[in-house]
């Protein structure tokens, strides 16, 4: 883990950081814009769904942010476990809030499409409990990263909790395998996709576009996380 | 040193266990957590009559009546060689229509239909633009 050791210091990390930032977020931005209009204009609408295919766009980034912030948890956690890296909690504490955002995103945009395709708001099927059940690890990690933050723990505790929530990610991915569900199941495979090329493309730039965002996101709550640091730390020493 | 490959042993062991309890957990569940009963479960286990279940599977192609008074449908949801007839009043959803995916709540009575209280059109995976249909609508069962 040479780059990663390479990282571990704050003042170097935040040397990329810094102008990483303004990259990530415009470049993202723009992948959306482009992305929104082609999904929105240029695409056909769906044979059976009509107009409402379009909130994939939306809905497929949100489903793999939202399972993509937790690997990102547990990644930090897992590191901060084993090499003790210094920015791990900061990490994992700046990737949680957004990932509760876009699995949130996924949910509301699901139940959104549901409405007119299935006929229903929301159904306990396997694939949306799990789902839920992501959101809520979400919001109770959060809550355990600020309290222990705050009693100045050194964010063992909720690293174990985002090493143990990573049993649910393959959960919701083959919840949809495993069980006969209302949600169909994956699009989207290794082996190719069942969604038409032609309605398929604008995807890639809103997937890219949301994950770039969602970098830079990362980014700038590390940064105002060290900075905080750094501002307690002199007004401890200017008190003492 | 040595302390940093335990540590990562044990945090790598300890993965495992969780991911594999919660597989395990969950494979466990087995038909206990599937959403609806297909008309080859019906067959194979009987359900009680007048039970709440979800019954789930394909309308089958030409199946779809409609009664004299003209808001009862009936129609037959089939999953490979088992089929079940259904009966429901009231609007079917946009995407209700025969050789598509559809899930009913309700009970069956007790000379074998289902009566059906509500109607849920299942989506399938695939995602075409209108003048594709037909050529590559052939989903037969709603098994994964």
């Amino acid at each position: 883990m040479p780059a990663l050791h390479a990282l571990a210091n704050p003042t170097r990390f935040l040397s990329i950081a810094r102008p990483l930032t303004p990259v990530l977020l415009w470049a993202g931005l723009l992948l959306l814009a482009v992305g929104a209009w082609a999904g929105l204009t240029l695409t056909p609408p769906d044979y059976l769904q009509g107009e409402s295919v379009r909130i994939l766009y939306v809905h497929v980034p949100s489903a793999w942010l939202g399972m993509g912030g937790w690997t990102g948890i547990a990644l930090a956690s897992f590191s901060l476990l084993v090499w003790r890296h210094p920015l791990a909690a900061i990490a994992a504490r700046a990737v949680a809030l957004p990932g509760a955002v876009f699995a949130a995103l996924c949910l509301i945009t699901g139940s959104i499409w549901g409405r007119p395709t299935w006929g229903t708001w929301w159904e306990w099927d396997g694939r949306l409990t799990s789902m839920l059940l992501l959101f809520f690890l979400y919001l109770a990690w959060i809550g355990l990263a600020r309290a222990d933050a705050e009693r100045g723990g050194d964010g063992r505790i909720p690293a174990i909790f985002g090493l143990a929530g990573t049993a649910l990610l393959p959960v919701i991915r083959y919840s949809v395998v495993w069980w006969r569900t209302l949600h169909q199941g994956p699009s989207i495979t290794v082996s190719g996709s069942s969604i038409d090329g032609s309605i398929l493309w604008p995807l890639w730039l809103t997937l890219t576009g949301f994950s770039l965002v969602f970098g830079a996101i990362v980014l700038m709550r590390m940064r105002a996380m060290l900075a905080q640091q750094r501002l307690e730390a002199r007004m401890r020493r200017m008190a003492a | 040193m040595k302390a940093k490959h335990q540590r990562l042993t044990l945090a790598l062991a300890a993965l495992a266990a969780i991911v594999g309890a919660g597989v395990l957990a969950v494979s466990a569940l087995g038909e206990q957590a599937a959403y609806f009963y297909s008309p080859a479960d019906v067959a194979r286990e009987g359900v009680p009559v007048g039970r709440a279940i979800r019954l789930g599977g394909m309308v089958e192609k030409g199946s779809i009546r409609r009664s004299d008074d003209g808001v009862t449908i009936l129609f037959t949801v089939e999953d490979g060689p088992a089929r079940t007839p259904v009966e429901f009043r009231g609007v079917t959803p946009d995407l209700f229509k025969e050789a598509s995916g559809v899930v009913a709540e309700g009970r069956f009575r007790a000379d074998g239909t289902f009566i059906a209280d509500n109607l849920l059109a299942k989506h399938d995976e695939r995602y075409m633009p209108p003048q594709l249909e037909g050529g590559k609508h052939k989903t037969e069962t709603l098994e994964p």
